[in-house]
């Protein structure tokens, strides 16, 4: 990133243990979703705690919107109550004998915050217009998470804190809250810490990745930069485009990657949009030149950058003008072919096994 | 029902009631104390509170009075700073029934306060709320069964007392006798034993009264707690 944060930024620079457990980390974070991503027991939890004021690092500095919440050296430690925040925790930690209304608003009733955003804005924005007289106890999983993720948004909270806010949802039910935290991230003008070990999550909702590993952050970057490769044991690529064209006769869109045209289904995309895509290396085939008479939509020119064999499997990385796309095919087809690094190759994926990851906003730059 | 036995029932209630609300400030900081903090001599705190439970009664009416009589220490300074005077009067009752009732109010609140979740109290906290508001809109409500049970159970213990109230304030009818007391006295009396049966049956009445009105008010915190499942009213 290199440039500290700017006006509404999130500035991180501590070290502390949690337990006999060491944890330092050091980034940024602009307004949009900033992923802290890692395996459990990386220690995203513990940063994010010590951002919220819950723990406490032993050095170091964090400043949100120009204003200190914690600096060893000067001795200021805010308590969570003053930080500004909002969290989201992994349980959905609603006030079980209060109404859902009750909980939404229990920050400005009980935590005097100012009344940011009106509350039948974020009521519509969570679908959340027939349960405000309900409690807590009648609400399903789901449910109840966006009422945790509807309280957090209207503390008028500086940096919004997520804290695997699916972890405890099934995968059913997590499909059902991911188009709504899509919806946050999507409107959001604060920075967002979204904690997570699930690629597909982070794939969905981050601008950039904060990689936790072993307490410390391993790399910063998009998240094609950090998630383009293992992804729960299989190799997927991102890619990132705006839609150029819509076919509605065929329901297919047409995305524009750096020149390259790639086709996919059209379902929620419309012209002009900006998307990331997602590709398992295992959906992507290589050929040396061009081929006539195939059901496949997309060959698109390649470069091999690397090839790097295990086992009988050889992961081939691809360069797409300035993404990168990852192939997986056997150690013998990569003989067989001849494949070089500086190769052109063509690239073949099937339009139907191109995901689409993320909508992202239109003023957002992407890489 | 005679004048003489409303009156000994008024003065049962008066006194239990007081006997509660006294002890209920001071049981509940203890509960906090022994469910939320960690200190040194926690464990004899714990024994001391427990003491009037397993002391027998007129042990502690004893030590009642050695501290709280008129020549006693601490009686002393009640009388002196407050104009508060236990021997021999209704509020020594009150008081030798708080003391007795004190480990029964002190119990069920500690294990619902053990039994809030603290996460929730981090998530106020994270809202913004002060420590007071936590406390008044988290913690309390949440704490609000156990307070209760402990509330009915030291009314009805306090209402029984016996030993404890008849050896540090006597048996003196109009000012100390409860009933317990009258009922023992009716019972020394040979033409006692109708009175007497009436009383037992107004102290039958009042346990009773004071165990459903727990179980409805319960019952009512349980529908705000926790939505529909309440049908069944265990608080």
């Amino acid at each position: 990133m290199g440039k500290g944060a700017a006006m509404g930024g999130l500035e991180v620079d501590i070290a502390g243990k949690a337990g006999s457990f060491a944890v330092s980390a050091r980034f940024t974070a602009e307004p949009g979703v900033t992923a802290l991503f890692g395996r459990s027991g990386a220690g995203k939890s513990t940063i994010l705690k010590m951002i919220a004021g819950t723990a406490r690092p032993d050095e170091g500095r964090i400043v949100a919107d120009g204003r200190v919440l914690f600096d060893a050296a000067a001795g200021i430690d805010l308590p969570a109550r003053a930080r500004g925040i909002g969290f989201v925790f992994q349980e959905d930690r609603l006030f079980p004998h209060l109404s859902v209304r009750r909980n939404l608003t229990y920050a400005r009733w009980a935590g005097r915050r100012a009344a940011g955003r009106p509350l039948p804005e974020v009521v519509a924005l969570l679908g959340l217009e027939d349960h405000l007289d309900r409690l807590p106890g009648t609400l399903s999983g789901g449910e109840r998470q966006r009422v945790a993720i509807g309280r957090a948004l209207l503390a008028d909270p500086r940096i919004l804190l997520m804290d695997e806010p699916l972890s405890s949802l099934d995968r059913q039910r997590r499909a059902e809250i991911l188009p709504y935290l899509e919806a946050v991230a999507g409107e959001t003008r604060i920075p967002v810490i979204y904690v997570s070990h699930e690629t597909d999550e982070v794939a969905r909702l981050a601008d950039r990745v904060v990689a936790v590993e072993a307490g410390r952050v391993r790399a910063v970057g998009s998240p094609a930069e950090i998630l383009g490769g293992e992804e729960g044991g299989e190799t997927v690529a991102l890619l990132e485009g705006r839609v150029t064209g819509i076919d509605p006769h065929y329901e297919t869109a047409t995305v524009d990657i750096g020149g390259a045209r790639v086709e996919l289904p059209a379902p929620g995309l419309t012209a002009g949009a900006r998307v990331r895509l997602r590709v398992r290396a295992s959906d992507v085939a290589i050929a040396t030149r061009p081929h006539d008479g195939l059901s496949i939509r997309n060959q698109l020119s390649c470069t091999v950058e690397r090839v790097s064999v295990t086992g009988s499997a050889a992961d081939v990385l691809l360069a797409l003008g300035e993404q990168r796309l990852v192939s997986r095919i056997t150690g013998k087809s990569a003989d067989t072919l001849g494949l070089a690094v500086g190769q052109e190759v063509v690239a073949l994926v099937k339009a139907v096994s191109v995901e689409r990851a993320r909508l992202m906003r239109p003023d957002e730059t992407g890489e | 029902m005679t004048e003489t036995e409303t009156a000994i029932i008024l003065l049962s209630a008066k006194v239990a009631i007081a006997a509660t609300l006294c002890a209920l400030p001071p049981a509940f900081a203890v509960a906090w104390l022994l469910a939320r903090r960690r200190f040194a001599g926690k464990g004899l705190l714990q024994a001391i509170v427990t003491l009037p439970l397993v002391l027998p009664p007129v042990a502690t009416g004893y030590g009642l009075l050695l501290l709280f009589g008129t020549q006693g220490p601490l009686g002393r300074i009640m009388e002196a700073v407050f104009g508060l005077t236990f021997a021999f009067r209704w509020t020594g009752a009150a008081l030798a029934a708080g003391v007795m009732a004190f480990p029964l109010l002190v119990r069920p609140i500690r294990l619902s306060l053990e039994a809030v979740d603290r996460g929730l109290e981090e998530a106020a906290a994270t809202l913004g709320a002060p420590r007071v508001i936590v406390f008044l809109t988290v913690t309390l409500p949440l704490a609000l069964p156990g307070l209760l049970a402990g509330a009915v159970l030291a009314f009805a213990k306090a209402l029984g007392e016996f030993g404890a109230t008849i050896t540090f304030v006597s048996n003196i009818p109009g000012e100390t006798q409860t009933l317990s007391l009258a009922i023992y006295a009716l019972l020394q009396s040979p033409t006692g034993d109708a009175a007497a049966l009436r009383l037992i049956v107004v102290s039958i009445l009042l346990a009773l009264g004071a165990v459903l009105l727990s179980e409805w008010a319960g019952r009512l915190i349980q529908r705000g707690g926790d939505g529909q499942r309440g049908g069944d009213g265990r608080a």
